[in-house]
């Protein structure tokens, strides 16, 4: 079996200059991959094609674009292509023995175990609309946030309270996130050479995930103790996700890693796609207005001066700012480059893949492929509009949230938080931007991408006409 | 209209039964829709492109009758 037959990206970054560590020399395209990973993945279609090839150290990676080479991708099997093998970076954070991403089937297991099923999204609804406005109670009539840390302070409540349970949540408050942060940013992509690389990164990561497992293990304590008072058990309806894997018999190592590994999947990607779209509506007025105005009159009070409540209404359809949403997943997905191992000889456009190698698809190079998205890199939210479609008629190129058995179990759950978000925060604050527009960015120097900072902007509470009719709906719910 | 749901894809979300509940029904054991009715009535076209735009999955589709 060989790979010759695949062509290869050009080298720009030399993996002997000077500018790279000693750790990654001669690593091929690693050293690039590491500064800018977007350009390597587009300059792979640019001169390769639909399936093209680079090299990070030891490893043959296999990039594939455009619908027919994403299909065969998102629909082989978990024995073919694996996933848990091709994220070495995740590992020390999650831990040993907690695995990575579970099979199709145990997943499914989890998401109604973890409720993330459709009938739990109601509750979720009403948490997250909660949690927002925690979050903003302490503003005042103007002031300045920075979007990353609120953002992400905010997702980190979502997440945790939706998927391990209020009890939990209840346990936390700034300083987790600030942690969690430090963990998300130890994914440096020399981890494909050494996971465990004596380097600064890595000391920060390790040491915050020893400050999450101490955190987490005295809630586990408390909770346990909790339990003994009252006779061996927690009521009924105190009980959350750690009793029942208490109960189950996970000890609070495993108990740690399994709940970093559930809020990984949706704290920096919501965190991300909230920053972004507040960002893209900033650099678009128009699209600002067009997005306040449906909120505005979505929840305009009726004749007796009810108003609908943001939970009920991010459970259903808000076409504009759904639009908007969907635009910046597609310009600024949360994770650009998804991987698996090739377990077994894999087929492939008339190609044989040898087990061994690093399959991998670009969500970030296929939501821009022109063909398929006309304009491709720029913000158009008409695009999601009958009969465009564009998301539906390109099911294996728009893929903000991958493709397949393994497509995001969350998406659904994200976008409601989405749409509880700026439900909250646009209908009570204007939002206007302090620094110039295309200087909000990605760092892209982890493989967990975040937004770069200083990203600031100035917020101001909006004089509302509508303000006697919320409060009287807040009050009575 | 015909609808495909293909079971190759979908999750067990669920969310295209409140939408459509006489099209999708689900199979517990196998965790996955079934197609109750693959032709429905034109007065459902709303609801089943509703199910269809925001099945988590991807995995329901329209195709039109010829």
């Amino acid at each position: 079996m060989t790979l010759a037959d695949i062509p290869e990206v050009s080298t720009v970054l030399d993996d002997q200059g000077a500018d790279v560590p000693a750790i990654i020399k001669g690593t091929g395209h690693l050293p690039e991959m590491r500064v800018d990973p977007i350009r390597l993945f587009h300059r792979v279609r640019e001169e390769c094609g639909d399936v093209g090839r680079f090299r990070l150290a030891d490893k043959q990676v296999v990039l594939v674009t455009g619908a027919e080479a994403n299909e065969a991708f998102f629909r082989a099997p978990d024995d073919v292509l694996d996933q848990a093998a091709a994220y070495p970076f995740m590992t020390p954070i999650f831990g040993k023995g907690v695995v990575f991403d579970a099979s199709p089937e145990e997943r499914q297991q989890m998401l109604k175990n973890q409720a993330l099923r459709g009938d739990m999204m109601r509750g979720h609804a009403q948490t997250i609309e909660a949690e927002i406005r925690r979050m903003v109670a302490d503003w005042g009539d103007e002031g300045e946030i920075d979007l990353l840390d609120f953002f992400a302070e905010l997702t980190i409540y979502t997440t945790s309270s939706c998927l391990i349970g209020k009890p939990f949540r209840d346990q936390l408050d700034g300083s987790f996130a600030e942690v969690y942060h430090r963990l998300e940013h130890g994914t440096d992509a020399i981890a494909y050479v050494d996971p465990y690389a004596d380097i600064d990164s890595f000391r920060i990561r390790d040491q915050a995930r020893e400050e999450l497992v101490a955190k987490v293990q005295a809630i586990f304590a408390a909770r346990v103790a909790l339990a003994e008072s009252l006779g061996g058990e927690i009521p009924k309806q105190d009980r959350d996700l750690l009793d029942v894997l208490i109960a189950v018999g996970y000890d609070a190592d495993m108990v740690t890693g399994i709940f970093i590994s559930m809020m990984f999947a949706g704290h920096h990607t919501s965190s991300g796609t909230a920053s972004w779209a507040m960002i893209e509506l900033l650099r678009n007025p128009a699209v600002m207005a067009d997005v306040v105005a449906e909120l505005d009159a979505l929840y305009a009070p009726d004749a007796d001066g009810a108003a609908p409540e943001v939970s009920f209404q991010a459970l259903r359809s808000i076409p504009v700012l759904e639009a908007v949403l969907k635009e910046t997943l597609r310009l600024h997905p949360p994770l650009v480059i998804l991987m698996r191992l090739v377990q077994e000889d894999f087929e492939l456009l008339g190609h044989t893949i040898p087990a061994g190698t690093v399959l991998a698809a670009s969500p970030r190079v296929s939501n821009r492929i022109e063909e398929d998205f006309p304009r491709a890199d720029e913000f158009d939210p008409g695009r999601y509009v009958d009969p465009r479609q564009e998301d539906l008629q390109n099911r294996w190129t728009w893929i903000p949230f991958g493709a397949g058995k393994h497509r995001c179990v969350g998406n659904a759950f994200a976008m409601m938080q989405m749409k509880a978000i700026f439900s909250v925060i646009l209908r009570d604050f204007s939002f206007e931007a302090v620094q110039p527009l295309d200087s909000y960015r990605d760092d892209f120097t982890k493989m967990v991408i975040q937004l770069a900072q200083p990203a600031r902007v100035r917020y101001r509470r909006r004089v509302s006409r509508f303000a006697g009719a919320r409060n009287s709906t807040t009050e009575s719910s | 209209m015909k609808v495909v749901a293909d079971t190759g894809l979908c999750q067990g979300h669920q969310l295209c039964q409140s939408e459509a509940p006489t099209v999708f029904g689900f199979d517990e054991a196998a965790d996955v829709v079934v197609l109750l009715d693959e032709h429905p009535d034109e007065a459902l076209r709303a609801d089943v492109t509703t199910a269809v735009k925001y099945c988590p999955a991807f995995a329901l589709s329209i195709e039109e009758d010829r």
